[in-house]
């Protein structure tokens, strides 16, 4: 996924439209969760955790209660893991209540095949019985591989096969974008 | 990584440390509800142990079984073995029944290597215990655990054990546990020091990368952690030292002693611990001496060497982790 390298990457979202987008997102949150009461938001790792912090934040900020948060690292659930030398592992950090009879919203930077969310998904079964699961991603970018959607979406980004989506975020990468590249002349088929 | 882990002198740096942040995350499973992770799903593993071991196979097997695998257990004891089959026949017998990994604990020194190179199998193999060699597990559980306490248990993600002053007293002379701490610990960037009468200590240690001294109390002092180990009775054939009560005032652990050491440090035993004789029963049971905490540690490094060498197509490589970034 990375396109630094082919030098044609554009700016689809910069750091003030991804504030206003994870603003709106949380409102959402709200409003559909009736009060967001019993949310916890788990993170997927890496970018996903971020967001699941600013989201916590902006939900705070909105409600006025403590808002549950933590990461969900999905690579031992990965259909792909058999086809790779093994993953270094992520943090797993659920919140102390753990998530039993809450609302469990995932958050991911991009939502592409939906591979990661169903092993999200599966790696959730073996931590307890949420009451409800949603997804919140920052990008959509379309090309789904299995029956998935999500609940809050940021940003709708058409895109064809022969583009990569890179999202930075200042706690990893130093700044906050969305960045559309084209993949470099490489075999199609990655990841 | 290799393929196979059979010596700890195999590791480099990197490797042990990828290791040692695996066994982190994997530590945080014992604490879930659902103990089991998917990752060695379809793999079997067949614990292959020829000596007598009960908490290296109970912890292997544990390891095995969070981590989702379908795992055979192989004493020699009742088994062909004792009938008189040979390691070839024994190996080619695993392999024909489709086994990826091979746990194995031998009486004799480099049988391991013997299993992991010869063509006999293409399975993973994994040292339990080999003679007198080598024991890559219990240096890497061992580590661990002085990483947790000494650095930190999410201070110490990334990092080796550069500058901390190790102690290992005792036995070194038949402890495969000492040989492979000192390999692994050099690694890592640790000092150590061997303490034990002249009679226990290896022909050749000048090479290896420690220091030897016979004084306990003159090294307890600098010490971070301690290790103690066993007087491994069944392996002395020999008058090594003149009583064991004589052994036990020179170079046994008692709370005087641990007095000596700085504040901070811990004391270490790859147990089983005979009370009395090298660890007396008030070191052993006040809250810096490890033992427990190693066996519970022992069980989350084991899941993170069966899933870096069978989680994937081939072994973990260490740059992994940069390279996904």
């Amino acid at each position: 996924m990375d396109s630094q390298d082919s030098g044609v990457a554009r700016p689809v979202l910069e750091g003030p439209d991804i504030a206003r987008v994870l603003t709106r997102i949380a409102h959402e949150i709200v409003e559909r969760a009736k009060g967001a009461e019993d949310v916890v938001l788990l993170g997927i790792p890496t970018r996903g955790v971020f967001l699941g912090r600013r989201l916590a934040a902006k939900l705070e900020e909105i409600t006025g209660r403590k808002i549950p948060v933590g990461s969900l690292d999905i690579t031992m659930y990965r259909d792909d893991l058999r086809m790779h030398p093994p993953r270094a592992l992520a943090r797993t950090d659920i919140p102390g209540d753990g998530i039993d009879g809450r609302l469990v919203v995932l958050v991911d930077d991009v939502l592409f095949s939906g591979r990661t969310i169903r092993a999200a998904l599966d790696a959730l079964n073996d931590i307890g019985r949420p009451r409800a699961v949603q997804l919140a991603v920052l990008v959509d970018r379309g090309h789904r591989e299995l029956p998935i959607r999500a609940d809050y979406v940021g940003k709708n980004l058409p895109t064809s096969l022969r583009e990569t989506v890179k999202v930075q975020l200042a706690e990893e990468d130093g700044r906050d974008a969305v960045l559309l590249g084209a993949k470099p002349t490489a075999p199609a088929g990655e990841r | 990584m290799m393929r196979h882990l059979i010596s700890a002198a195999d590791l480099t740096r990197d490797d042990a440390v990828l290791i040692l942040d695996t066994a982190e995350e994997m530590a945080r499973v014992a604490d879930r509800p659902i103990k089991k992770l998917p990752a060695l799903r379809g793999r079997t593993v067949v614990n292959l142990f020829f000596e007598d071991s009960t908490r290296t196979r109970i912890s292997f097997e544990a390891a095995e079984k969070r981590l989702s695998a379908d795992v055979i257990n192989f004493a020699a004891k009742g088994s062909s073995v004792s009938k008189g089959e040979s390691l070839k026949d024994t190996a080619q017998t695993l392999e024909a029944m489709g086994v990826d990994a091979v746990v194995i604990r031998h009486g004799a020194s480099g049988a391991p290597y013997r299993l992991a190179t010869s063509g006999w199998i293409d399975a993973s193999v994994i040292n339990a215990g080999d003679g007198t060699h080598q024991h890559p597990t219990q240096a890497l559980l061992d580590a661990f655990t002085m990483r947790r306490r000494l650095v930190g248990r999410d201070a110490g993600l990334g990092q080796d054990l550069a500058g901390k002053n190790v102690t290992i007293v005792g036995d070194i002379l038949h402890s495969r546990v000492a040989r492979s701490n000192v390999d692994l610990l050099h690694t890592l960037g640790a000092e150590v020091t061997l303490v034990a009468p002249p009679t226990l200590v290896p022909v050749g240690v000048e090479h290896w990368p420690c220091e030897v001294s016979y004084d306990l109390d003159r090294v307890l002092p600098k010490s971070d952690a301690v290790m103690m180990l066993r007087v491994q009775r069944e392996r002395m054939n020999a008058a090594f030292f003149p009583t064991e009560r004589e052994y036990s005032r020179r170079y046994g652990l008692d709370g005087d002693r641990m007095a000596k050491m700085p504040e901070h440090a811990v004391v270490m035993h790859p147990g089983p611990m005979v009370r009395g004789m090298e660890i007396t029963a008030e070191v052993a049971d006040s809250d810096r001496c490890t033992v427990v905490e190693q066996v519970a540690n022992g069980v989350s490094i084991r899941m993170a060497v069966l899933y870096l060498l069978l989680g994937g197509n081939e072994p973990a490589v260490t740059h992994s982790r940069t390279e996904e970034k």
